[in-house]
């Protein structure tokens, strides 16, 4: 049971991988003539083809990137020629770390706020959270990144551009990232709060809540016993997915904070149509996003009898 | 804080004036088309004036604008006076002109984009379903392929092998949103073929075309125009979010999103001017929220009874 | 009586709220109950029966509230008690049994674990005697591997045997009183009695009260000492058993028992070439066969039941005929001409022939379509007819099943009542001037009044047009009403077949047996003597 979603998502990454150089394939000439322009003479195509490995058959070329991006050999950046493995080094570790940061803030803040939602469902809280976590879904993430950087950073509480190194502390980097990590926290949480009530309203209208409501539990008991063994599927799903979420977001909130991690590497290169980068950046963000969602079915299998045991 | 002042004040009168609206529209409709007005709430109400606002800017744009969209005017971010009533920007164009035309250019190209993404997406989803086996096998696996890679990061990688052009743009946006709109119009259609009025009509000897047109459309209109809105806003955002990129509608046209970006220093030194197209894609999207809400709302509603 | 009282409601008034008004649908019930007594609350839906069964345990669902009366249980006040005062006496003192009990049941935990919670919770006793007692009421209900069964979850455990670990569950505080909210109707009839019988029997056993809630009076006859009638939200009459069904007083009482008594009167034989004959048919889904070599014959102006419990196959050899299920071997004759097997294959006129009624009238209709269009279009297609001729058909068509033309020709599906959609359904069969209409299960979800109408409807229009029935259905009150032969289906095979008289006679199939013994009749002592009659046979 288990192994095979593991199978499948597996399969499913190798897809992944196939599409994103697939892609590549559609350039209208070849890296190389994008490289060089159209003054180029043929004898530098030529070399420039038989560097970069060109003139093998795309099944090979497609093999030979796969296998390298396995072992952290991504090839190297078109427009500066340095290993693109030594551009994302140091960057990989900055991009997760604002998403572990934004994720360990909103996680528990909006499953909190959804259970409370829905517990106390059409109150004035659930409707002013509603209508908030509406809100925080309607702003492009630039704008929100901006009235905190107007709110907070101008009254010099916290920096509103990150510069950390390898040898900032810990304590500097979450002070000096707490402005992008509030920023994906508010856009997440919102999405998250509102799916996490959808799910436990959902539950909580279903005739074995009201068979525990009629054996005389206490609500406490009907919330932890009855309903949150069942509610954990549907709130892995939502983690996994707002987690995922992050992912994407991180790209335009580094922008706004020049935050040194893999979304402005990859703006960088787009901007530079430097594509053996954002194919490489691509491949580690649709990675991530396909393994989070793995683990999420994974786990909510696990805690579904009905999978679990079979008749 | 004058300003926030004046921002609270203006969206209290744009509700105050969404409730006469709606007492207006109350007593002007009859029958079936009052019923709904009169459940709808104020929330749904101020959606539908705000929509009604920036689509009379977007229309008459180049009459309520005082300066043209691309001239420069004056000096380089001059703060508000009389003469240019929001300053200008960092070349020296008119802010309050270029926010005037933005209306058109982004939310144009955005509508336009939803549009084909999902003419294109529900035509597909819609025949998957109700033709079935490898047809509808071979496209829904397809799309679970594209949808595997994050939306913003598929169309980068798009982006960067096309080219940044208006043109380009709207196509990888649409492309990869119809796959959004194919998996729920899909949804939809799978929910509607499976019930026996279909089985009535295939008994009937009706074609696919009939089945199509007569039979499933009409009952997934309700859901296809949420999403619609839903996916409107989704565009919109991702429109903005490239462009705030530098990724998207290119200069020297009017966009909100690039012109955040352009302007961004003045936050730094507290002035909030970059921050009103900002504020204009927000409120657009507010506005469309709350009607899809609504409508949403509506449809669960009905069939509870 | 002459025992104690030991629930007292009065002048009990709840209003359900829709969109944003509420609406009274309890008008001022009174209700008295005493030890040990059993009442029966019948009525059609939306008489208001689940909702005053809950609120005897002072409880209103999401959307309902209760606005006046007073509902005292033992003395107390459960309108006035604390929330915390209700807990104590829910589970504990008054139990519950849902209706669905597959969707009542926790998923995420065993059933032993669902029993002991209640006991152990309110104090009753310890896990480990909950347990063996859970054993002991298992073993009691009868369920098969009593000392296994509790440790399975809910999924694994079957729809019948799931009713009674809800009932066993419901004893486990041995409460004064249990509310059974339709305990059987989601069950096959063999299923039903067996269920039956074991709630009478523990309730007898433990001298417990309870208020039995079903819209089977048949069913509600074997097990209650008293029954009341509901009409929305209103009490008809209320009477000791045998006195309500000997001599029911009201009007509307006698409509309910009207029902059973209808009948068509007996056709000759039938003879000449049948309308449709079933000639050997084996089908399947996938690789595996869902029909044997099922073969019979309908003739014009006959009606042919098929019956069978769920999964029999009956629904099955409607599709073979109607080709949307090609059959593996054996044909489907049309006139005595075979037609072509797949329904690509056959021509608009061999559609016609053979239209289809089905159970949902919901869901057979499509919602966005006006009548004129839904009942006009078979009309325009196999006929040709357009405008004015079209127009007038269409009233015709509304006339024929009664419903005022000039009123409901341009309105919704959403705008009638459940009676009036399956009619619809029926004039849009009759729209393509067909020989064969084939009913499936078209009276199923309907009330019973209304279903005396749909089935008095049928038999005009066939004695009007001669039309050839395939009437597929589950219940035997139906078949005895209006059939003229019977299938009894199991398994995808035909286990028997025959002019209605015959089948009604012994001797039978042991199955056919088992099914006709199944269906509750409108006697109190039925279920005794078959029980005893079985156990004689065993």
């Amino acid at each position: 049971m288990i192994l095979m979603r593991v199978a499948l998502g597996i399969g499913l990454l190798f897809i992944v991988s196939l599409v994103i150089f697939w892609a590549t394939e559609l350039l209208p000439g070849d890296l190389a003539t994008e490289l060089l322009g159209q003054s180029a003479t043929p004898e530098t195509l030529a070399a420039l083809r038989e560097q970069l490995g060109l003139n093998d058959p795309a099944p090979v070329r497609y093999w030979n990137w796969l296998t390298g991006a396995l072992t952290g050999d991504f090839g190297v950046s078109l427009s500066n020629g340095r290993p693109i493995s030594e551009l994302i080094g140091a960057r990989l570790g900055n991009t997760v770390f604002l998403a572990l940061y934004a994720a360990a803030l909103s996680v528990p803040i909006s499953l909190i706020l959804g259970i409370l939602a829905a517990l106390w469902r059409n109150s004035i809280f659930d409707r002013a959270a509603n209508a908030g976590a509406l809100t925080a879904i309607s702003f492009p993430e630039f704008f929100v990144a901006y009235i905190l950087v107007l709110w907070l950073a101008q009254t010099g509480l916290f920096p509103s551009i990150v510069r950390i190194n390898p040898t900032t502390t810990l304590g500097d980097r979450l002070y000096m990232s707490f402005l992008p990590a509030l920023t994906l926290t508010l856009v997440v949480t919102a999405h998250m709060m509102r799916m996490t009530r959808a799910a436990i309203i959902n539950l909580m209208a279903s005739p074995y809540i009201e068979m525990a409501r009629l054996k005389g539990l206490s609500p406490l008991r009907i919330v932890l016993r009855h309903a949150l063994p069942n509610a954990l599927a549907p709130i892995i799903n939502v983690i996994a997915l707002n987690l995922a979420y992050l992912i994407t977001g991180v790209v335009v909130v580094e922008v706004v904070f020049v935050y040194p991690g893999l979304g402005q590497l990859m703006v960088d290169a787009v901007s530079n149509r430097d594509i053996a980068v954002v194919q490489a950046v691509a491949l580690i963000f649709a990675g991530a996003y396909v393994t989070l969602n793995l683990i999420a079915d994974v786990l909510s299998t696990i805690t579904n009898p009905r999978l679990m045991h079979r008749r | 804080m004058g300003f926030a002042a004046s921002i609270i004040l203006g969206l209290a009168g744009l509700f105050a004036l969404a409730w006469v609206l709606r007492l207006a529209v109350r007593r002007a409709l009859t029958g079936h088309a009052r019923s709904i007005a009169n459940d709808m709430p104020l929330t749904a109400a101020f959606g539908i004036l705000v929509i009604l606002i920036y689509a009379i800017v977007a229309i008459a744009a180049p009459a309520l604008a005082p300066f043209p969209e691309r001239e420069i005017v004056g000096g380089q971010f001059q703060p508000w006076s009389a003469e240019h009533l929001l300053g200008t920007d960092r070349i020296g164009r008119d802010m309050l002109s270029r926010l005037i035309y933005g209306a058109r250019n982004t939310v144009g190209i955005a509508f336009v984009t939803t549009a084909l993404a999902f003419v294109v997406g529900s035509v597909l989803g819609i025949w998957a379903a109700l033709t079935g086996g490898w047809i509808d096998q071979a496209l829904s696996r397809f799309v679970d392929a594209l949808m595997a890679i994050p939306a913003l990061i598929f169309s980068l990688l798009l982006l960067t092998i096309f080219g940044t052009s208006v043109v380009t743009l709207v196509l990888v946006i649409a492309a990869v949103d119809a796959t959004r709109v194919f998996r729920l119009a899909r949804a939809v259609a799978q929910g509607i073929v499976v019930m026996d009025y279909i089985e009535a009509a295939k008994l009937r000897g009706e074609g696919s075309w009939f089945l199509i047109r007569r039979e499933i459309l009409p009952n997934a209109m309700a859901p296809l125009v949420a999403e619609f809105g839903l996916r409107f806003c989704f565009v919109f955002l991702a429109i903005s979010s490239l462009s705030f990129l530098g990724l998207g509608i290119q200069p020297p046209t009017a966009d909100w999103g690039s012109m955040v970006k352009d302007n961004a220093t003045l936050i730094t030194f507290g002035d909030i001017t970059p921050l009103l197209p900002a504020g204009c894609i927000a409120l657009l999207t507010v506005a469309v929220n709350f009607v899809v809400d609504w409508q949403l709302y509506r449809a669960s509603g009905l069939k509870e009874q | 009586m002459g025992r104690d009282v030991l629930l007292k409601i009065e002048g009990l008034r709840i209003e359900g709220r829709s969109g944003d008004t509420w609406t009274e649908i309890v008008k001022g019930i009174d209700l008295t109950l005493h030890k040990g007594e059993v009442l029966g609350l019948i009525g059609e839906s939306g008489a208001g029966k689940s909702t005053v069964g809950l609120a005897a345990m002072g409880f209103a669902r999401d959307g309902c509230r209760i606005t006046g009366g007073s509902i005292l249980f033992d003395g107390i006040d459960l309108r006035k008690a604390s929330e915390a005062k209700k807990r104590d006496l829910r589970g504990a003192r008054i139990a519950y049994v849902a209706q669905s009990a597959a969707a009542s049941f926790n998923p995420a935990h065993k059933l032993i674990d669902q029993y002991c919670e209640a006991p152990v919770v309110h104090g009753v006793m310890s896990r480990d005697k909950a347990e063996h007692d859970a054993i002991d009421l298992y073993r009691r209900m009868q369920l098969p591997d009593p000392d296994g069964i509790g440790f399975r979850y809910p999924h694994q455990v079957s729809g019948g045997q799931l009713q009674r670990a809800m009932t066993a569950m419901a004893m486990s505080c041995r409460p004064d009183l249990i509310i059974f909210d339709e305990p059987t109707t989601a069950l096959d009839v063999t299923t039903q009695i067996e269920v039956l019988a074991a709630i009478r029997d523990i309730v007898r056993q433990f001298d417990t009260a309870a208020i039995y809630i079903t819209h089977d009076l048949a069913v509600v006859a074997q097990a209650a000492d008293r029954i009341k009638v509901l009409l929305r939200g209103e009490e008809v009459e209320e009477a000791p058993t045998r006195q309500m069904l000997d001599a029911p007083r009201e009007a509307y009482t006698k409509s309910l028992w009207a029902v059973r008594s209808f009948a068509r009167p007996e056709q000759p034989p039938a003879a000449g070439t049948p309308v449709v004959s079933v000639k050997g048919v084996t089908a399947a889904y996938g690789t595996v066969n869902v029909l044997e070599d099922v073969s019979f014959d309908i003739h014009a102006g006959r009606t042919v039941a098929v019956v069978g419990e769920s999964g029999s196959g009956k629904s099955t050899t409607a599709r073979v005929i109607t080709g949307l299920l090609p059959p593996k071997s054996g044909a489907v004759l049309f006139e005595g001409k075979p037609l072509p097997p797949a329904l690509k294959g056959r021509t608009r006129e061999q559609l016609r022939q053979v239209q289809m009624i089905y159970q949902m009238a919901d869901t057979a209709l499509n919602p966005k379509l006006k009548l004129r269009e839904l009942i006009g279009r078979p009309a325009q297609m196999y006929l040709g007819l357009q405008g004015k001729a079209l127009d007038d058909r269409v009233r015709d068509l509304l006339n024929l099943i009664e419903l005022e033309p000039a009123k409901y020709i341009d309105r919704l599906p959403g705008e009638l009542s459940g009676g009036q959609k399956q009619r619809i359904g029926i004039a849009r069969a009759l729209a393509a001037e067909p020989q064969l209409i084939i009913c499936d299960e078209v009276t199923s979800a309907l009330d019973q009044i209304v279903q005396e109408g749909i089935l008095k409807l049928l038999n005009r229009l066939q004695g009007e047009f001669g039309l050839a029935y395939m009437f597929i259905t589950h219940d035997l009150a139906t078949v005895r009403a209006i059939a003229d032969e019977v299938v009894v289906m199991q398994r995808g095979r035909v286990i028997e077949q025959g002019p209605k008289a015959e089948m009604f006679a012994p001797p039978h199939e042991p199955y056919t047996d088992l099914l006709l013994s199944s269906v509750p009749e409108m006697d109190p002592d039925w279920l005794t003597r078959l029980l005893e009659s079985r156990a004689a046979a065993s």
